[in-house]
């Protein structure tokens, strides 16, 4: 091992002489605080949180999210979207939009990615009183850049999949995955604090809540 | 790329010519206050969680702190089990070192930044300079005070110093020399700048394939490290790239994966008053086929240890960098951030820079002065960070320094003026006699006190006096 890995925890040591040697490592699980703080009902609570970040939220029932699908991507004029290779296929039923489809074995190229006109995922899980829709990597949802690059992401989250708050989230997740949290599309407030949305994330966020 | 903190003059100095610049002064109280509000209405809105979740998270960074080794040790090889390697860095030269030896490793010249506090306090950018390697700032007001050779002004929104005029002339003098340059025509409306931001560092960021953050926390045992951001250049840096080097300073990290929930609820709504950052991104080692395949963590001590040996100023190691005891602060909101002489401005700044620096420069013994005790900051911070507390722990260090014999001699003289009815009183009449003679400034020593304060005026006669005039023998 390095010396300045000696150096450095030899230093931490010699800083804590006040901590007694037989103090707890371990801190006893309490969670003083809340799970969720009553806001409303989960789905009412997560769309006008989204609505806030000025995302396109949609409520629609499961057995029409195919046409849902194909007029968002309507009115959004895509007619290339990048597409997880773990997607249900019949959410594309109605579409005529070209889909590229990817993976971690076969990913698309960046200037691929760079060129379609948006990206359909599903999510993780979405939390409500945030506004925040988790994406976990898994099949569904693709590698991190897909929802990056593309400038309009539409995003189908399932009502099973939404909680109130976020010490519920974290713990439907796995760290061990690589996580993207999203409320909202990008912003950025550096100019004298006016927000302007999108900047180098997709500047438009399409959600379909599916009940 | 040359701009840096070295030479700035002590605090009192370099306020009052910030105190002087009017539009600087109108930009900070509003940036300020809107924060501030925004952040007020989002706390309230958690009710009596907030004060649960505050004294949580202080609880957690406590602990972490009084067990720092061993947590250091589980977060280090949490990291390497997951694929990732993991450096120790006992000062800036060595993490500068250890970085520029990575990079040199990819053979790439360019790197893409994510705005890091860490990487700013040992102006990494310019040791890679040295070294023929340039590192591009990909937040949006870092990139514009890196394009104007400026200084950082704030933890959260580093430009705002500048109003939107003074950036459209950034862009337009300085982009083209960086990249692709400002569009022809470019206004200076907010989205037509944010625009051409966007333009400009996508090209950069399909084709970096180095990067370099930091992180807002490092979980031990999940190995998992976390950046939290709004514009989407941090995702684009931690995942387009195929070698990452973060550099996070050994206060960081948190014990379990668990502990994230006090901290996703109290670092954005603290930070910009939002529920929730726009985005945030969590990685664990590497993941094969998604994102950069190799990743290095530096761990950065540079003078964090001597923090923790104070008991009393250790707890400015909790600090998440949220800077609401900025926008709360009424010393921050007249001066601005560069008066500080350092990456941590405001109240967090004079107390945890003049702990890591060591107290050895004019600068650095002026910070804990910084301040009117008001608590304001102690009050929005949501680690509970007693501010005052250590301000006047420091003050006191100042103090028994070499550095103040002149306010020695001075008390040393006070009091044997009020250990005394005569001596008080005979002075007393004099300065009476005196009032109209008194300057607005005293000269020698005492000129240090008058300089930042204005000399109140001498009363024509003390309360003895009038009492013995108007009151005495009437009851």
């Amino acid at each position: 091992m390095s010396t300045s890995r000696e150096r450095v925890l030899a230093r931490v040591r010699a800083a804590l002489t006040d901590v007694p040697a037989d103090e707890p490592v371990v801190r006893p699980v309490e969670r003083p605080y809340a799970d969720s703080h009553g806001m409303g009902a989960a789905l009412e609570v997560l769309e006008d949180r989204l609505r806030d970040y000025k995302a396109l939220v949609r409520r629609v029932p499961a057995d029409r999210l195919a046409e849902e699908v194909a007029a968002a991507l309507e009115r959004r004029g895509a007619s290339t979207v990048a597409v997880p290779e773990g997607v249900d296929a019949d959410w594309f039923a109605r579409t005529g939009a070209e889909r590229r489809p990817d993976s971690r074995e076969r990913p698309l190229e960046l200037r691929e990615l760079d060129g379609v006109d948006g990206v359909v995922t599903a999510c993780a899980v979405a939390i409500a009183e945030t506004g925040t829709i988790v994406l976990d990597g898994g099949a569904d949802q693709g590698r991190r850049a897909i929802t990056l690059v593309p400038d309009y992401h539409l995003c189908v989250v399932r009502a099973d999949q939404v909680v109130d708050g976020v010490p519920q989230a974290v713990r439907r997740l796995d760290p061990a995955r690589p996580l993207t949290w999203i409320s909202g599309p990008s912003a950025t407030s550096d100019i004298e604090l006016n927000r302007v949305e999108g900047v180098h994330g997709p500047r438009t966020l399409e959600v379909l809540l599916v009940e | 790329m040359s701009a840096t903190f070295l030479g700035i003059p002590p605090f009192p100095e370099a306020a009052r010519a910030a105190v002087d610049d009017s539009r600087l002064r109108h930009n900070l109280r509003k940036a300020t206050h809107t924060i501030r509000d925004k952040r007020g209405a989002v706390v309230t809105e958690l009710e009596e969680d907030w004060e649960r979740l505050r004294s949580e998270g202080a609880a957690i960074k406590s602990h972490t702190l009084r067990h720092l080794d061993h947590y250091l040790e589980q977060l280090e090889s949490s990291v390497e089990r997951a694929g990732g390697h993991v450096h120790w860095a006992a000062d800036a030269a060595e993490a500068n070192a250890i970085v520029t030896r990575l990079v040199q490793a990819t053979g790439e010249t360019d790197v893409v930044k994510v705005k890091s506090m860490a990487t700013q306090e040992i102006e990494l950018n310019n040791a890679l300079a040295e070294a023929g390697i340039t590192a591009y700032e990909t937040d949006l007001a870092e990139l514009i005070v890196q394009l104007g050779d400026d200084l950082p002004s704030h933890i959260l929104v580093p430009a705002i110093h500048l109003g939107r005029s003074q950036i459209r002339e950034i862009f337009l003098d300085q982009m083209a020399e960086w990249g692709v340059a400002a569009p022809e025509g470019l206004t200076d409306d907010p989205r037509a700048l944010a625009e051409a931001a966007r333009v400009h560092l996508r090209e950069r960021f399909l084709r970096t394939r180095t990067a370099i953050s930091g992180a807002n926390f490092a979980v031990a045992d999940s190995g998992t490290l976390v950046v939290l951001e709004s514009e989407g250049n941090g995702r684009m840096c931690l995942t387009l790239p195929e070698t990452l080097i973060s550099v996070v300073g050994i206060e960081k990290i948190v014990p379990t994966w668990a502990d994230l929930e006090v901290f996703m609820q109290t670092l954005p709504r603290s930070s910009t008053g939002e529920r929730m950052n726009p985005y945030t991104s969590t990685w664990t080692g590497v993941t094969p086929g998604d994102g950069p395949q190799e990743f290095h963590l530096v761990l950065l001590d540079n003078g964090r240890t001597d923090v923790l040996a104070d008991t009393v100023g250790r707890q400015a190691l909790r600090c998440i960098r949220c800077s609401a005891c900025l926008n709360t602060c009424p010393v921050y909101e007249r001066t601005g951030g560069h008066a500080y002489g350092s990456v941590y401005p405001g109240p967090i700044g004079a107390i945890l820079t003049p702990q890591l620096r060591g107290m050895s420069s004019e600068v650095d013994e002026a910070l804990p002065y910084a301040s009117s005790l008001c608590g304001a900051c102690y009050e929005v911070c949501p680690v509970a960070i007693d501010i005052p507390e250590v301000l006047v722990h420091l003050r006191e260090e100042v103090a028994a320094g070499p550095g103040h014999l002149g306010e020695k001699a001075m008390m040393k003289g006070a009091e044997a003026v009020l250990g005394s009815s005569h001596a008080l009183n005979a002075a007393q009449h004099a300065a009476g006699a005196a009032r109209n003679l008194v300057p607005r400034h005293l000269p020698g020593m005492a000129g240090a006190w008058t300089d930042t304060r204005d000399l109140p005026d001498v009363p024509a006669e003390s309360f003895r006096q009038w009492w013995n005039k108007h009151e005495k023998g009437q009851s």
